[in-house]
């Protein structure tokens, strides 16, 4: 066994699970760019995505042995589901809990962002229960290197390709919808400047509910695939996924899009790494002090903030 | 800028404290089947509701209260529901009196809806209540051994007798056995209150050891725990004894501990592929996310390495968790499978079914001998008094009970030293295969 092997399959985990991290850390990263506002009920709206797809899941008694179109039919309502459920949750959230205290001083939609967290805690606890619930393992699971005919003990399996199928066009659509479109232009605008966005006639409220929108949909997407590649669901799942999302943000550069993926894809292959090379209790300790390091020496991230009068 | 953005962390961090200690009441209603069976005494009365005739009275006609301490909350609930009802059961067939007095029992939950799993301030505040109202004779429990480290204290100096049907970790009684300082650190009044029908981990571990190297032809074996006080002592014994019969276990450094919390193993399990195991090993409860790792070991090591476990995964719990994973794990259990039963644990087993129409779970056996001694020993002391029923109940000898014919040892552990190993096969505790019955040597 080569450890070359090894390292490369460590990596395949590391980038499978950055993808899921980037995804969630485009949500607070987008809302940041905006309003400077961390969203921390971003994670557990990623916690409420994985549970509603399980729901979907589980009423249509999905299997692996299910009729492979059913199947499709059924992840793809799932997926849309997700997405739906967490974008309008997010917009509620938007609308109940930040909007009304936009003026207000920063610390008090920093309470009710927690207190929204909680909330939605106890909606997951009272959903499925306090334990981790298995999510029924659906896609097929087979070697794509071994049907290749290559002989190594790597694995990359349809599973991890399914994430990357899903992922990667959504992030590529965010891009086209940011930099190609009206609305995007409208966004960055209000991210650059609200006032004068405001000025040359941009609706700032949309825009910013569009934010929260864009943000929600993507963490119902991630976690609807972590549902499905992790093969668990818990009410906490959100918690620890939000803060290494949010490090993901702020590592990456906070409101700046590219350096969330970015972030994510770094933090799951630091993380992958040190669970495999040292040992899994360590994981946080050593994200979080990659944090601390980069922020001393790079205060505005990797890739830094694309706006330069935020930082 | 770095000051806003550190607070919120330290503020969310502490605010989940705050929510894992007072928790919603969100799952209530789950427990309320366990009022359902009829004991011919108050299901769930407060103390409030409680006689209020003096301790060491012993009037005729008055009540005897026994609590049981179980976490009733969260993924547990299946197996503790039918140690409850089998507690009741023991109860109404003495006719809910023992001689003079009436009996009466409440089921206490030591759970909570947030960790869904059993809680210190949950177990303490149990304790308390049973120490604080003069008519509670008997505390039944706890479940969790680390449950158990936080009541014997408290019930010790009231001189509460406590019994247990499912504590299986050695340092509660047996000295040498455990932490340094066990057990006398859970005896403030050097005066033992507390005794066992389940045999000890000191010979669970020391069984997996042998089966894994005599039926199971092991070589390399690696080791998990779930970093609890029932989990680590028991994944220790299993590693010095498999050790100790020459197999190579790893890690180097003793058994590693599992991160509960993670929401996969891919990576543990590639290590674990690294050292090339034949069996791996896992000491811990399946409310420590142990159907996922099944799921992340048996994905990653593949068909062939087997995968073992403690009592603390025999549940239809942990079936529900692993799914697929967990067909082919061996198991290791105090006594005997329900499907094994024979002479007066079968004929249980059937007033069982037919009282509740349902399958009792591994433990319940157990809870019934539990109450039965518990029972027993009020009769003996023949007072309401809590010290005469304690000695009497440390003092149980030759008790012949549902688990055959047993005594307490000197340190409140039962003589009963057989252990079994089973096999799940598919996903209902029914569908499990009792393979042999084993002694630790």
């Amino acid at each position: 066994m080569l450890d070359l092997e090894i390292l490369l399959q460590v990596l395949v985990l590391g980038l499978t699970n950055g993808a899921l991290l980037a995804l969630v850390a485009l949500g607070y990263t987008l809302v940041y760019g905006i309003i400077e506002l961390i969203n921390f009920a971003h994670g557990d709206v990623y916690m409420i995505g994985t549970f509603t797809a399980l729901t979907v899941v589980l009423g249509a008694g999905l299997s692996r042995s299910s009729p492979p179109l059913t199947l499709a039919a059924f992840l793809l309502l799932a997926l849309a589901l997700a997405m739906l459920v967490c974008a309008a949750l997010n917009a509620v959230i938007e609308r109940v809990a930040y909007r009304p205290l936009r003026h207000a001083p920063r610390l008090a939609p920093l309470i009710t962002a927690i207190g929204v967290s909680f909330i939605l805690m106890n909606v997951g606890l009272y959903w499925y229960g306090a334990s981790q619930v298995r999510f029924p393992d659906i896609l097929p699971n087979i070697d794509l290197l071994q049907a290749l005919g290559l002989s190594t003990v790597v694995r990359f399996s349809t599973k991890d390709l399914f994430v990357l199928v899903v992922t990667v066009p959504l992030l590529l659509l965010l891009n086209l919808f940011i930099y190609r479109t009206r609305l995007g232009k409208a966004m960055r605008a209000t991210a650059e400047d609200r006032d004068a966005a405001a000025l040359v006639g941009i609706d700032i409220n949309r825009t910013i509910a569009l934010a929260f929108i864009i943000g929600g949909a993507l963490a119902g997407a991630a976690g609807f695939l972590s549902g499905l590649y992790n093969n668990t669901a818990w009410f906490q799942q959100g918690f620890r996924a939000g803060l290494m999302a949010f490090t993901s943000a702020v590592l990456g550069g906070i409101g700046n899009p590219t350096g969330a993926v970015l972030g994510g894809l770094v933090i799951g292959v630091v993380a992958a790494i040190t669970d495999f090379y040292l040992d899994p209790r360590w994981t946080q300790a050593v994200v979080f002090g990659i944090l601390i390091v980069l922020l001393v020496f790079r205060p505005s991230g990797l890739l830094g903030e694309q706006v330069p009068e935020k930082v | 800028m770095q000051l806003v953005r550190s607070q919120p962390i330290v503020l969310l961090a502490s605010a989940a404290l705050w929510l894992s200690a007072c928790a919603a009441p969100a799952q209530q209603p789950a427990n309320k089947p366990a009022a359902s069976a009829p004991t011919g005494a108050p299901a769930s009365g407060s103390s409030a509701a409680a006689t209020s005739a003096p301790t060491g009275a012993g009037a005729a006609g008055s009540t005897i209260k026994l609590f049981s301490s179980f976490p009733m909350t969260g993924s547990a609930l299946g197996q503790t529901q039918t140690m409850v009802n089998s507690i009741r059961m023991a109860i109404d067939e003495h006719g809910g009196r023992v001689g003079n007095f009436a009996i009466a029992y409440e089921a206490l939950d030591d759970a909570t809806p947030a960790k869904g799993n059993w809680d210190e301030g949950k177990e303490a505040e149990n304790a308390n209540r049973a120490v604080n109202d003069p008519d509670v004779m008997v505390y039944i429990g706890t479940y969790n051994s680390g449950a158990a480290k936080i009541s014997i204290p408290i019930t010790n100096r009231a001189y509460l007798f406590q019994i247990s049907p499912a504590n299986t970790s050695p340092g509660l009684t047996k000295p040498g056995k455990g932490e340094p300082g066990e057990p006398e650190i859970y005896y403030p009044t050097g005066v033992r209150n507390y005794a066992r029908v389940v045999p000890a981990d000191d010979i669970q571990g020391a069984v997996a050891a042998r089966f894994a190297k005599e039926q199971l032809t092991v070589q390399r074996a690696y080791v998990l725990d779930d970093a609890e006080a029932y989990g680590r002592p028991l994944a220790t014994v299993f590693y010095n004894e498999a050790r100790r019969r020459g197999i190579q276990v790893s890690p180097a450094n003793g058994p590693e501990s599992i991160d509960r919390q993670a929401t996969d193993y891919r990576s543990l399990a590639l290590r674990i592929r690294q050292t090339n195991p034949d069996l791996v090993y896992f000491g811990g409860v399946t409310q420590n996310n142990a159907g996922k790792l099944w799921q992340d070991l048996r994905a990653t090591l593949g068909p062939n390495v087997k995968l073992m476990g403690p009592d603390g995964i025999f549940e239809q719990a942990f079936l529900d968790a692993a799914g697929e994973a967990a067909i082919g794990t061996y198991v290791t259990f105090g006594g005997v499978p329900v499907s094994r039963y024979t002479g007066k644990a079968a004929e249980w087993l059937q007033r069982y079914r037919q009282r509740f129409n349902s399958e009792p779970e591994a433990y319940a056996i157990y809870a019934y001998e539990a109450a039965n001694v518990a029972l027993d020993a009020i009769q003996r002391a023949g007072r309401k008094e809590r010290n005469a029923i304690r000695e009497a109940g440390m003092n149980t000898k030759d008790y012949d009970g549902v688990l055959g014919r047993w005594s307490f040892d000197q340190n409140g552990d039962t003589t009963l030293t057989t252990m079994s190993v089973s096999q799940f096969k598919g996903p209902r505790m029914d569908q499990t295969e009792f393979i042999i019955q084993l002694s630790a040597e």
